[in-house]
Parts: structure tokens; C-alpha cells; sequence
């Protein structure tokens, strides 16, 4: 833990965990936090967090949604410069170990991956359709609006950075529920993404307890998917179930999966019939 | 009513309105708007609060197309569900009042029509009149008129004063409305003034604003002329209404203002009669939060008619 080291002959200065919505660092509305780790706290998000987090990711979709494939890449780019420049940070926070640097570069990586999809993803994706009439037929993707994701435990960093960051590819929305037993990487992640030009509500991150938020965010009829890649199969069943009043896709992928299908997995393809000739 | 005071009474009446405590209205107002309304009490004031609703468009491009629709959405909020009740009136301009009757025929919606050369007011009395007239002739069964804000501010009450008592008579049975428009007033005790002044000169509602000036509605100006009210009704025994309109787009604020109305003028006012609340984007929120209290689940936009 990032406990102020002794010895450096200053007062040690104790960090206050926070919600992130809509562009701004909160406290839960109610107050509440949790212990983690013996002494730090962790904010305790509630339902109506929760709810504010999702009218703020609907409020950011048409802007960020009309973005330019090209803007997109470069913010995404511009996040995996900030996650580099706290690279030491984020290598503490993941226990010091060989392997907590190669976490860090791989989800630098996974940024600047996504980030170079952004403009291709039309041309690989998309169609132009061959049709017996006089129209141009193409298909493209566009995003499907707010999206839930629940963050795998482990691996904390990598295994969020690579869920978040195909679904922000395609140019959606985000309310994010970091894990409850390794809630600090997605809490500081969010301090990268604050500072990465995304505009606010376009990613909004909750910590607290699964089972206060999940349900809620699983029936919210303005969520239109949900990537549980952090649930466990009953949660998963539970969500499925409630998934359906509005049927939000549910997406179930490996944490640490990297794919062009995973960016279209949160897009809804349309096809436009464009009459030629006559 | 409206019979009219005579000068040297009104300037009385004018000196003898009491200053209003500022700090103490907007820290009553912020510990009423505290209060938590919960479960069956949210329902039944969300239900209040769409029988009381002036659902409004007051756009430079309303057609009567868009007339025509909203006041399908003010009779049946919500297609399908009866239990959703009627708003109280649409309120539009003038111009498109004949193309609202035709559509609410039948239905208990009112047709509340703005008047006296709205927003501003800044016109010559003889034409707000002969507006008001056309208004009412065209089948407006309430009018929302504005009160000349210049003359007030420059001290000619009585001219504000006239103004009123002339569109009142110019109303006939239709029931007045005078938007004091609260944002260009400066001071509560100017709030206070105006809405005696109103109150005596004869209308049946007082309400804040246009909703075309900022700040529009706020619950300590609210509070402020609910209490005007208030004193008035004691001197007189005559009840009047008040209207909030304007800045009132979320189900919170909605249960706010009754909660204010309740504590200031009591059960009474919970009444379309007595008290409506002019908004044009309120009504999808409540009918969300209706359907969130009774599924469980927060509600999307998407699943509602556009308002």
C-alpha cells in the first residue's frame, strides 16, 4: 500500500479514495466507505451513485459518440501517456514484482492498441453490400450508448484497462464498478482518465460492495449492455435475468481478451440503403 | 373584484408591506427542500404533481402540429396506463389556442393561453387588452399575462396596477394569471410588493416567471410569494393560486415546491385549483419516477413519448 513512507521527515499525507462521476472526484452520497487492507478507505458507492453515474454516461454519449474516429485515438492515446508517466504508481500498487511491470506495459499497451483501432474499425468492420436494385448498400458500426462493466479482481489493472478500453474504442459511455477486494487501481485509473481529455461522463467509476450495486445496474433501463467479465456465474445468471426487461447485451469475455470483436461487441451495426442511378 | 383603490389606498397599501428576512427565507426554503418524501407519499405527490402541471411550449416555432401533440401527452401522459391522471392545462400562445381546443375537446384539460405581449410586457396596454380578448374569444379558459416590470421598477404601481385591473376585466370568466417574472425583480421585498399589488388588483393566480429570464423559479422566492399569500387570504378572505414556472424539470424539485405549499399555505392548495406548476420538460421525469417506484428499476427516456 502507498503508505507515506516513514522517516522522510514530513507529516504522512493520507489519500481520500473517491468516486469518479461525471468528470468530478465524490464521495458517496451516503456517506459510507469500507476498510480495506486494514487502514484505508474505500468509498461505499450507492444505488443512487450508481444512478447518478448513469444519467452522467447518457448525457456524455451523443458528444463523444460524434467525436471523430480520429479524436477518439488520440484521447486514448493520451490516456496510455498518462498511465505511463504514473507507471511507478500503478507498479506500487500492484505489489512491486516483476510481474506487476509487466501488468503496467500491458495495459499501456492495450490503451495505445485500441486507440489505433478507433479509425480502422469502419473499414474492417463495416460493408458495402451487394443488393439486386439500384441503391448502394453499406453497413456500419456505430456505438450502443451506456455500458456497464464489472471489473475482474485480477489481474486489477490489465484486466480493466482491457475491458474499458474496446468499449470506449467505439465511441460508448461508461459506469464502471471497480472490484471490491481490489478496488485501488480502478480508483486511480480513473485519475488517469481524468486527465487523458475525455470529456466528463464518459467514464465514471464506482467502488463498494457487488451486491448493493449490481442488481441495480443490471435492471437500469438506460444501460443498454454489460460486460461481466468480473462476475461470477451467479451473478452472471442474476443479470441475465434483468438484463432482459431491456434487453442490454451481456458480454462475456476472458479478462485479459484482446479483439477488434470485442469493440464491436458494444456496437449495433446499421445498414443504409442509398438509392443510385434511375 | 377588481374594483380599483383609490390612489392615495393603493400607496398605503404599498408602504404597509412588510420587508421580507432574506437569510431566513432561502434557510427555510433549503430545510424544507431537505426533506425526504418517500414510497406511497412520493407516488401520491407525483400523482399531485401531474394533476397540478401546466404542461407547457412557449417556443417561437411551435406549429400546431407540435400543439397538437402535446396536448395528446397532457390528456394521456402515458399511452396505455389510465392510472396516469390528466395534466391540468396546456399552456401555449395565444396564436395557437383555437388549434389546442379543437384537440382537448372532451378531456378535463384547461387551455391556459400567455398573454399582454409576453414575455416582456413592454407593449401599450390597449393591445395587451385586445389580446387578452382575442385570447379568451379564441377559447383560452385561463390567462398567464405579465406584469410591466419597467413601471413596477420605476415605482409606477399604478400603472402595474391598472394594467391588471383592465386585463382582468378583459378576461371575463377565464381565470388570471400574473407572472411577476421574480428574476428581474431584484429583491424579495420587490416580490412581496408585487404580488399584494398583484393580489389586489384582482388575479386569481400569482405566478414567479416566463421561464424566458434566469433565474426563473426558485423555492425562496416561491416561499416568499406563498406567504404573500398567505397574509393576503387573512386580510381578505379571498384565496388566491400560485403557480412556480420555469427551472422545474425534476421530480425532486416537484415534491420540493409541494412540500413548501404545504407548510406555508396548507392542504387547501394541494389542488389543481390552487396551486399548478408550469413546466415544459417535468413530466417525462415523474412519469420515470412513477415507473421506478412501481418496477424497481431506474428508468430510460427511451421508453417514454417525447415531450
Amino acid at each position: 500500500m502507498p503508505a507515506a513512507k516513514s522517516g522522510n521527515g514530513r507529516v504522512e499525507v493520507r489519500k481520500t479514495h473517491k468516486l469518479f462521476i461525471n468528470g468530478e472526484f465524490v464521495r458517496s452520497e451516503s456517506g459510507r466507505a469500507y476498510r480495506f487492507e486494514g487502514n484505508v478507505n474505500i468509498p461505499r458507492g450507492s444505488r443512487k451513485d450508481l444512478r447518478d453515474a448513469v444519467r452522467a454516461a447518457r448525457g456524455a454519449v451523443p458528444g463523444w459518440a460524434a467525436r471523430t474516429a480520429m479524436n477518439r485515438g488520440q484521447i486514448l492515446y493520451r490516456a496510455a501517456e498518462m498511465l505511463d508517466g504514473r507507471r511507478a504508481q500503478f507498479v506500487d500498487l500492484l505489489g512491486s514484482a516483476r510481474a506487476a511491470q509487466k501488468e503496467v506495459d500491458n495495459a499501456v499497451e492495450a490503451l495505445v492498441w485500441y486507440a489505433g483501432w478507433t479509425d480502422k474499425l469502419a473499414q474492417v468492420i463495416g460493408a458495402t453490400n451487394p443488393v439486386s436494385g439500384p441503391y448502394f448498400n453499406f453497413t456500419i458500426p456505430e456505438p450502443t450508448g451506456v455500458v456497464g462493466i464489472v471489473a475482474p479482481e485480477e489481474p486489477a489493472l490489465v484486466g480493466l484497462v482491457r475491458r474499458v478500453a474496446p468499449a470506449l474504442c467505439g465511441g460508448n459511455a461508461l459506469v464502471v464498478l471497480a472490484p471490491e477486494k481490489t478496488p485501488l487501481p480502478a480508483l486511480t485509473l480513473a485519475e488517469v482518465l481524468a486527465t487523458s481529455d475525455l470529456p466528463a461522463g464518459v467514464v465514471n467509476v464506482l467502488s463498494g460492495y457487488r451486491k448493493e450495486l449490481l442488481p441495480w445496474l443490471a435492471s437500469h433501463m438506460d444501460v443498454n449492455a454489460i460486460d461481466v467479465a468480473g462476475c461470477t456465474p451467479d451473478e452472471v445468471t442474476e443479470i441475465e435475468k434483468a438484463a432482459a426487461d431491456n434487453v442490454k447485451r451481456v458480454v462475456k469475455h476472458a479478462p485479459e481478451e484482446m479483439s477488434p470483436y470485442l469493440i464491436t461487441a458494444f456496437m449495433e451495426m446499421k445498414t443504409v440503403w442509398h438509392p443510385v442511378g434511375v | 373584484m377588481a374594483t380599483a383603490l383609490s390612489l392615495s389606498h393603493l400607496g398605503s397599501l404599498m408602504r404597509g408591506v412588510r420587508s421580507v428576512d432574506e437569510v431566513g427565507a432561502e434557510e427555510r426554503a433549503a430545510s424544507l427542500a431537505k426533506r425526504s418524501i418517500k414510497k406511497a407519499s412520493k407516488l401520491w405527490a407525483l400523482d399531485l404533481a401531474i394533476r397540478c402541471m401546466d404542461l407547457t411550449t412557449l417556443e417561437g416555432s411551435d406549429t400546431p402540429g407540435k400543439v397538437a401533440a402535446l396536448c395528446a401527452k397532457g390528456i394521456r401522459p402515458k399511452p396505455g396506463d389510465a392510472t396516469i391522471p390528466s395534466v391540468a392545462a396546456i399552456c401555449i400562445y395565444p396564436a395557437r389556442v383555437a388549434d389546442a381546443k379543437e384537440h382537448l375537446r372532451g378531456s378535463s384539460v384547461r387551455i391556459a393561453s400567455v398573454a399582454t405581449a409576453f414575455p416582456s410586457g413592454q407593449s401599450f396596454t390597449s393591445v395587451k387588452v385586445a389580446e387578452v380578448k382575442e385570447a379568451v374569444a379564441a377559447g383560452a379558459d385561463e390567462v398567464d399575462m405579465v406584469i410591466d416590470r419597467g413601471a413596477f421598477l420605476s415605482g409606477d404601481h399604478e400603472k402595474v396596477y391598472e394594467e391588471i385591473v383592465a386585463v382582468k376585466e378583459a378576461c371575463g370568466p377565464a381565470h388570471l394569471k400574473v407572472i411577476l417574472e421574480t428574476g428581474e425583480l431584484g429583491t424579495y421585498d420587490n416580490v412581496r410588493r408585487a404580488s399584494i399589488l398583484a393580489m389586489a388588483a384582482g388575479a386569481d393566480f400569482i405566478k414567479t416567471s416566463t421561464g424566458k429570464v434566469q433565474p426563473a423559479a426558485t423555492l425562496p422566492v416561491s416561499l416568499v410569494m406563498m406567504e404573500a399569500i398567505r397574509d393576503f387570504v387573512r386580510e381578505t378572505g379571498r384565496p388566491v393560486g400560485f403557480k412556480p414556472a420555469g427551472g422545474i424539470r425534476t421530480s425532486k424539485q416537484a415534491i420540493a415546491y409541494l412540500v413548501v405549499l404545504y407548510e406555508t399555505l396548507g392542504a387547501e392548495w394541494m389542488t389543481p385549483e390552487r396551486f399548478r406548476l408550469g413546466a415544459s420538460t417535468l413530466l417525462n421525469d415523474v412519469l420515470m419516477q412513477i415507473e421506478k417506484e412501481r418496477t424497481g428499476a431506474y428508468q430510460s427516456g427511451d421508453y417514454f413519448t417525447i415531450d
